[in-house]
């Protein structure tokens, strides 16, 4: 049987697709939430209006007078971001357009200094999409950490020592936080299922009223890995049970992404430069947190139940078929 | 027809009027009454606003902004530490030059704690970049609130409506209320120039380097300095509609000739009025009413106090540590002038504290005894303060 290979750039032709957010901005090499944004402002469309935090993805696709997007889009300040895309979408309501309103922050701007215009967007019911991009740490001013830092993560401001294993808290659980606004859907997705995020703003769109994704995006420079890992360590915080891919609709867990095999969190950690303190040799203190880490994947994984029930076509064990550099080895 | 309304109500109907698409606001004392009253005019159908009552001031100016950039006319309200929770928000909309009208119902700044009138609020965001306007009495809030709209949609910039907090806000005035017609021939329908709209997408709020952001700073700058001429319009405009004019930039009373003047803002206008009738001076006196504190009309000024040989300058805040704070600007103004008089310069009515009816004779003691450019607070009970306080 002939081999039937496309190239990759006729490939692109044969899906034509609109980009809200195009090439040419200035994101590192790798950069998890530049494919967030473009995976998101693709499955939304162009009838958008994006209200965007301060932080890396404000930066790097604009420095006046140049801009990646291609959809109407506003930058105002780091913590208001929920309250100008209510005021945007309330204008819009007055003016009987349907426009969707989408708002854009990292999780800085959404977990910690814009915690409270978010929630009151939520508790009004604005129609507005709120996507966190979730790296884990405020990465704009140089990787410090935020409430969405996992536990022993090292940053600038939660460095390992004598003293410290990195930073001392626990991620914030966000989703639950927003879910329990009772809102219409709130969902967590990742980078390294772009299918996923697709299908969940295609979801969130069709709803009137609010609705919360929260999709992990791997920082290269921050979280110390080479960019060309991004998705393969996306995908491992996912198969370890570090963060859990769930959907959540007024209030009650409706779906999971499971993980029919989980990884042990070493196999997620090691990969980055983050955790690297973890790894020292004869350090019990290390074995400590290392156990510590497991014992939150373990929480997560019976919590959700992300080992599943049955088997799916859209699991983990199909997606991770698809990997660079051809088919994984039986 | 005159309608006996407060401040408030009144405030509400004028609000109304200018027909705001999205209102946003966050309660607190003394600007509630306002926001209420709009609530109630939404309640009741008289006025078709997406009215959003949001959890914090700062995302009341907030929701107004995006509401703005979304190509609406928005109103917001607030006060005292309201302003300032707003502060980084206010400088955000200036200077993304968004046309939106604030009222601000003037009251102290904590700590200490004080629910009462005076101008710290707004004094503190004058470097916002907003137009500020102070009203001498509740039908020039009304009448100015409907010229803001105006003045902000043709300079696309955001004015603040300066009401005393109390002093116009609760109380009662016979207050002729415009009539619809009257506004929406004044205020016609407006699109904004760079509504975010997706058939012709723009990026608003990007970064701005080096290389742009002095001259950015200088538009900004030029454009509150050319807006005066808008602010003077506006009030000729809308006297030929309702009759009413406030003088544009800055209104004087008394004898034209006087050599003393006494500068103020806001509310106390009317007890310097009262004052003048009842304990009348041998020398004549000019009152300034200064209606607009930006742009600050200098040259207005120049003109308001030529021939004085004495100003004084009374004023509802302070910058501690350094004095009054228009009494600085206008000495700042009357220092090019070539015969400059000398300046005076006072607080009162801070926190609420009274501006008893012979407040003219006091100011004129207090002048006659002070060394000109001494800033003083009139009315300090010294006695009761620490020694090293005195």
């Amino acid at each position: 049987m002939q081999e039937t290979t496309i190239p990759a750039t006729n490939l692109r032709q044969k899906q034509p697709r609109f980009q809200g957010m195009t090439a040419g901005h200035r994101a590192c090499l790798g950069c998890g939430e530049a494919l967030g944004a473009r995976l998101v402002t693709e499955a939304a469309g162009p009838d958008v209006m994006i209200a965007n935090a301060t932080g890396c993805l404000e930066i790097f696709t604009t420095s006046w007078p140049e801009s990646a997007w291609r959809v109407p889009w506003m930058h105002s300040l780091f913590e208001n971001t929920g309250a100008i895309a209510a005021g945007m979408e309330a204008a819009l309501k007055a003016q009987k357009k349907s426009t969707k309103v989408l708002a854009f922050g990292g999780d800085g701007g959404t977990f910690d200094i814009g915690f409270q215009a978010l929630s009151g967007m939520l508790e009004r019911g604005h129609n507005v999409l709120y996507v966190c991009f979730d790296n884990e740490a405020y990465m704009n001013t140089g990787i410090q950490r935020s409430s969405s830092t996992p536990h022993a993560a090292m940053t600038t401001t939660s460095p390992p020592g004598k003293e410290r294993m990195g930073k001392r808290h626990l991620k914030k659980d966000m989703v639950s936080i927003v879910a329990a606004h009772h809102i219409p859907y709130a969902a967590t997705s990742s980078v390294a299922w772009p299918s996923d995020i697709r299908k969940k703003v295609r979801r969130a769109m069709a709803i009137d009223g609010p609705t919360f994704l929260q999709i992990h995006v791997p920082c290269p420079l921050g979280w110390g890995f080479d960019g060309a890992k991004t998705i393969e360590v996306g995908r491992l915080a996912v198969q370890t049970g570090l963060f859990p891919i769930i959907e959540i609709e007024r209030g009650g867990l409706t779906g999971v992404l499971p993980i029919r095999n989980p990884r042990p969190v070493e196999d997620y950690l090691k990969e980055q430069g983050r955790f690297r303190h973890l790894f020292k040799k004869n350090d019990l203190r290390a074995q400590q947190e290392l156990a510590h880490i497991q014992a939150i994947a373990d929480h997560n994984i019976e919590v959700y139940e992300l080992k599943g029930h049955g088997s799916s076509a859209f699991d983990d064990e199909g997606m991770t078929l698809v990997q660079r550099g051809g088919l994984r080895r039986a | 027809m005159l309608e006996a309304l407060e401040g408030s109500q009144a405030l509400a109907r004028a609000v109304a009027l200018c027909r705001p698409q999205v209102i946003s606001a966050y309660p607190i004392t003394p600007q509630t009454h306002i926001v209420e009253n709009i609530s109630k005019l939404v309640a009741d159908g008289k006025l078709d606003c997406e009215f959003v009552s949001v959890e914090s001031e700062f995302s009341a100016a907030s929701v107004a902004l995006g509401a703005a950039m979304a190509g609406s006319r928005a109103y917001t309200a607030s006060a005292s530490q309201g302003i300032l929770l707003m502060a980084e928000v206010l400088y955000n909309i200036a200077g993304s030059r968004v046309p939106l009208v604030l009222t601000c119902a003037n009251r102290a700044v904590s700590s200490p704690l004080s629910i009462w009138n005076d101008q710290q609020d707004s004094m503190s965001v004058r470097d916002a970049g907003w137009i500020q306007l102070y009203c001498a009495d509740n039908q020039e809030a009304v009448d100015t609130t409907i010229q803001a709209y105006r003045i902000a949609e043709r300079c696309e910039l955001p004015v603040m409506v300066c009401v005393d907090g109390f002093t116009l806000t609760h109380t009662l005035e016979g207050i002729d209320v415009p009539e619809p017609e009257q506004v929406d021939g004044f205020l016609p329908a407006y699109q904004f120039s760079r509504t975010l709209t997706p058939t012709n997408p723009i990026s608003m709020g990007t970064l701005v380097s080096p290389d742009f952001y002095p001259e950015a700073r200088h538009s900004h700058h030029q454009a509150l300095l050319n807006a005066a001429t808008e602010i003077i319009a506006a009030d000729e405009d809308w006297g030929e509609v309702c009759g009413r004019r406030y003088g544009g930039l800055l209104k004087t009373m008394g004898d034209p000739e006087a050599k003393t003047v006494i500068l103020s803002m806001g509310s106390v206008l009317g007890t310097l009025q009262a004052s003048l009738q009842e304990y009348p001076q041998q020398e004549s006196i000019k009152l300034v009413q200064l209606r607009c504190f930006r742009p600050f009309p200098r040259q207005a000024i120049q003109q308001a106090c030529a021939g004085a040989e004495r100003v004084i300058v009374l004023e509802r805040a302070l910058s501690p540590g350094s004095g009054g704070i228009v009494g600085n600007e206008v000495l700042a103004a009357l220092s090019e002038v070539e015969t400059r008089p000398q300046l005076f310069n006072c607080a009162a009515g801070l926190g609420g504290r009274d501006i008893p009816l012979d407040i003219v004779p006091r100011l004129l003691d207090a002048a006659s005894q002070a060394t000109p450019g001494h800033f003083q607070i009139l009315d300090v009970q010294l006695d009761k303060l620490p020694q090293e306080d005195r």
